[in-house]
């Protein structure tokens, strides 16, 4: 395997809140490798967008990010502003979530997409809009030329969506995060943005990392899988091998409460009882535990490390096992 | 896909605690806030209590005492105006005119205000884009003028001043409690009422007034300084309140032109107002924040 | 844009229409007329001067006389400066009240608007806490209370700036005027921009701008001050017209020949005409500034359509 282009060690992400303090992420550490594809799998709240928006910087102003987050060996965490910008938008590139305000609505296309270049590579804006443009054109928004210069609001959020890849892409980053790039669209779009993404990388040869709350998602297009819960990583493997052999008893949750086309499933889908953890008053052991249908008296105690599970898995279960 | 998950994602545990205490502990929170109603009440106390706090009649003229710089022996505590007359009393009797000015003219246009937005929002249709078409006609009038007109032409009658400010200030708070009351209706209860057999007027009173009262709530706490100001504003151009009353606007005016000799004569009264505005303003801001957090 | 901005003006007319009604029959409701208090006047030559002044006809039909002669541009004869049509005092008066209105205005936009960015960019810090209390302060102390303290501080004690008098125009004597005119505007628009200012930097779209590594500046002014001007500049159509026609007790105080001196002497004298005429030119100016504000809505936000 090549060497890892990012890596996190030991990171905490902490929200300061007058109600007091939330612990978003605690002691995640993983790496991406070169031109290979991470999907990151958890609940809303699990911690899996903060663990991103705090390698990028962009955590709200009462957050607060500790630990170390390299990427391509340079430490990210505390670095200054300037020296952040040289990175982000650059090499390494984020898509959001929201397709329809994550677009500024005040200005055109062509702007939001050449100012990119021009601070990033020192473009001329006319070399800028031809760059721009083939980019478009790259990611199969039709009539491109034409609509460059409209408004965010005049294209359909698929469209939208299509724009804020092709905006990441144009300094050819080495790093794609994508966080939920599908949510907010139909679900016919939302095939056509993940055919997208998994061009992309076949063509580009460009590492993503793919922020999801679905399984589904996952599956058609990613290597690797991590999963979180309560800002924790749970378990972490191949795909393929996750799908088969789940160690974590909320991995098995996840699936079981998924619907499958193959027979294996069975029948019903089971939904996992309870409520996500509160992050700020998280147990000392395990969170899962008041959840998982295999607790033991140890897992309220303390939490399981994550530990090596054969050939390239970790799990953080003291119960783990196929 | 993961409907279980997401479902049990959205759930989150839910305190018993009503939108109003909920309010009030964030206003009881905000120091700025609570300060400024403590000072408030203080004002609002002292000025109540004019005869029992001052030493002297507000009107009385000592003909030996023609302003008099603030002296602490004869109780002339902010010292006397150019007629010989105490100003810390006139001050605290200025501050009950300016004060129920400001309290009585909201009231006008809280009931004006509250029942036109509540009946057009509830109405709807025609009845209401004719109201509100006739609010935005209204909105676009130079109001000071006619206020001013008021004055001039029909004498300088303190209950007229009520309405007339009263008048003019009703305009938004007629928006506010229609766009209140348009998204209220929709609801269930009102629906449920209307079931049972409840008349129109029982439902806006019952249900929908009560439950425009948040935002009311903040915007009379932000028209009691406005019509004030607008009061004392009209006193200043000596069209407001007339001898032997008196009211900030007017002390302030008759401060104003003794500045370079007597500056206590514009600068006590003008503190009094300013403190007050100030006070009013801090509480509405309070009041907003504490009803709707998402802005801080 | 033309076909709107015109419709837009002629849609004002029946404003502009109930405006002059409710105005005229206000005035004419009132006891006293303009030529009682002049008690010399023998009662024909007053009769006469009514005569002239159409004031003997049935007030229905004066009004509409004065709405003709209105729809033509002619705002008629002042009552008490003889010599003058009220055109002339409003045209005599109006340069004078728009400069120092104009730049107060100008002086508030550009002061608010910064201070209330920087207010927002360290929200709750000290610079923050000192320019919202700063803010407060201006909301609260009036400006008739502001421009006397001005002048008795900068003028009377520190002897910098005339202490009062028009001085015919000279620059020296425009200063406290329009900071006494801007500070109110100031506040409130600092206060303004940072509300709005706060909101748009939590947008998506400037967590966008971030991520594409812009320069702060960049993100600021191109990405997130066109969003947070918008709630100033709605703001800024009745503050423009209500500051240009003159705060009438700036000009009262510093003894400013502007319009809202008229008003209130028109007032006081029974002046029909010219009170009408500043009421109804107050009015135009209020219809104007609204529709300018209207158009640079849709200048700074694409979404706006005229139709």
């Amino acid at each position: 395997m090549p060497d890892p282009i990012l890596t996190v060690t030991d990171l905490n992400v902490r929200f300061a809140t007058p109600e007091g303090e939330v612990r978003a992420v605690t002691d995640v550490s993983f790496s991406v490798h070169a031109g290979e594809t991470l999907g990151v799998v958890g609940e809303s709240g699990s911690g899996k967008t903060q663990i991103f928006l705090a390698v990028m910087g962009l955590l709200a102003s009462n957050g607060r990010a500790a630990g170390s987050a390299r990427f391509r060996g340079q430490e990210l965490l505390g670095l200054r502003r300037t020296e952040l910008n040289r990175v982000r938008g650059g090499d390494m590139a984020m898509v959001f979530q929201d397709p329809m305000t994550s677009l500024n609505p005040y200005l055109r296309v062509s702007r939001q997409m050449t100012e990119v270049l021009v601070v990033h590579k020192g473009m001329s804006e006319a070399d800028a809009r031809k760059r721009a443009v083939a980019m478009l054109e790259r990611v199969h928004i039709p009539d491109a030329r034409r609509r460059f210069d409209l408004y965010p609001h005049e294209f359909s959020g698929g469209m939208r969506q299509r724009v804020m890849i092709a905006m990441a892409l144009l300094c050819q980053p080495d790093l794609l995060i994508a966080d939920e790039p599908t949510t907010a669209l139909d679900v016919t779009v939302q095939a056509q943005i993940l055919d997208l993404l998994a061009e992309i990388r076949r063509d580009l040869g460009t590492a993503v990392v793919l922020i999801t709350h679905d399984f589904g998602v996952i599956a058609g297009l990613a290597d690797r899988v991590m999963v979180m819960y309560g800002g924790r990583i749970a378990e972490e493997g191949p795909v393929l091998d996750m799908f088969d052999r789940p160690c974590h008893p909320y991995t098995r949750g996840l699936l079981a409460s998924m619907p499958r086309g193959d027979a294996a499933a069975g029948g019903e889908l089971a939904a996992i009882k309870g409520q996500p953890p509160n992050l700020q008053r998280l147990p000392p052991g395990c969170p899962f535990a008041p959840r998982c249908p295999l607790v033991i008296e140890r897992c309220r105690l303390a939490m399981p490390p994550l530990d090596p599970l054969g050939a390239n898995r970790r799990a953080a279960c003291y119960r783990a096992g196929p | 896909m993961t409907e279980a998950v997401a479902a049990a994602g959205i759930a989150e545990p839910i305190e018993g605690r009503s939108l109003w205490a909920d309010a009030r502990r964030r206003l009881v929170a905000n120091r700025a806030a609570m300060a400024s109603l403590v000072i408030l009440a203080v004002i609002a106390l002292f000025c109540i209590l004019a005869p029992l706090v001052a030493q002297h009649p507000f009107d009385r003229v000592y003909w030996d005492r023609i302003s008099l710089a603030p002296e602490l022996a004869r109780g002339h505590w902010f010292g006397t105006d150019v007629n010989g007359r105490d100003l810390f009393a006139r001050t605290l009797h200025g501050g009950r005119i300016s004060l129920m000015v400001g309290l009585v003219a909201t009231c006008v246009s809280l009931v004006i205000g509250v029942t036109y937005g509540a009946v057009a929002g509830f109405v709807g249709g025609r009845a209401d884009a004719i109201m509100m078409r006739a609010v935005d006609v209204l909105y676009s009038l130079p109001f000071m003028f006619f206020v001013i007109l008021l004055m001039v032409y029909f004498g300088r009658n303190i209950l007229l001043i009520f309405v007339a400010l009263g008048a003019v200030e009703w305009l938004t708070m007629a928006r506010i409690v229609r766009g209140q009351t348009l998204s209220i209706k929709r609801r269930e209860f009102i629906e449920a009422a209307r079931a049972s057999g409840v008349t129109n007027a029982t439902i806006i009173r019952r249900h929908i007034v009560p439950n425009t009262l948040g935002p009311v709530a903040v915007y009379i706490t932000l028209t009691i300084p406005h019509v004030m100001l607008v009061e004392s504003f009209i006193s200043f151009l000596g069209l407001g309140v007339q001898e032997p009353m008196t009211s900030w606007g007017v002390l302030i005016s008759e401060g104003a032109r003794q500045l370079e000799t007597e500056p206590w004569n514009l600068l006590f009264p003008g503190a009094f107002l300013a403190v007050t505005l100030f006070c009013f303003n801090f509480v509405g801001d309070g009041l907003r924040d504490a009803l709707d957090p998402k802005d801080r | 844009m033309l076909t709107y901005a015109i419709k837009r003006l002629f849609g004002a007319i029946p404003t502009l229409l109930i405006l002059v009604t409710i105005a005229f029959f206000l005035i004419r409701l009132a006891p006293g007329g303009p030529f009682d208090d002049e008690r010399e006047i023998p009662a024909e030559i007053k009769a006469n001067l009514e005569r002239v002044y159409h004031l003997d006809e049935p007030l229905i039909q004066q009004f509409g006389r004065y709405v003709l002669a209105l729809a033509q541009g002619d705002f008629g004869p002042s009552f008490k400066y003889k010599d003058y049509t009220v055109t002339e005092l409003i045209w005599g008066g109006f340069p004078v009240s728009l400069r120092i209105g104009g730049i107060a205005i100008l002086l508030a936009i550009a002061i608010g608007a910064g201070l209330g960015t920087l207010a927002a960019l360290r929200q709750n810090s000290r610079l923050d806490y000192t320019v919202m209390g700063f803010a407060m302060t201006g909301i609260a102390i009036p400006n008739f209370v502001m421009a006397p303290l001005l002048t008795l501080v900068l003028g009377v004690h520190l002897k910098l700036l005339p202490a009062g008098g028009w001085g015919g125009g000279a620059v020296r004597n425009m200063i406290l005027p329009i900071v006494a005119l801007a500070l109110p505007h100031i506040a409130y628009i600092s206060r303004l921009m940072r509300g709005s200012m706060v909101e748009v930097l939590r947008s998506n779209y400037i967590r966008t701008a971030r991520a594409k590594g812009l320069p702060e500046r960049l993100t600021i002014l191109r990405h997130a001050l066109r969003a947070a001007l918008l709630p100033v500049v709605s703001y800024l159509g009745p503050a423009t017209a209500g500051i240009i026609t003159g705060s009438v007790v700036i000009e009262q105080i510093f003894g400013i020949p502007g319009i809202g001196r008229y008003f209130v002497q028109g007032a006081l004298n029974r002046d029909y005409t010219l009170v009408l005429g500043v009421v109804v030119f107050y009015g135009v100016l209020i219809v104007l500034f609204n529709l300018l504000v209207d158009l640079l809505y849709g200048l700074l936000d694409p979404k706006v359509r005229y139709d």
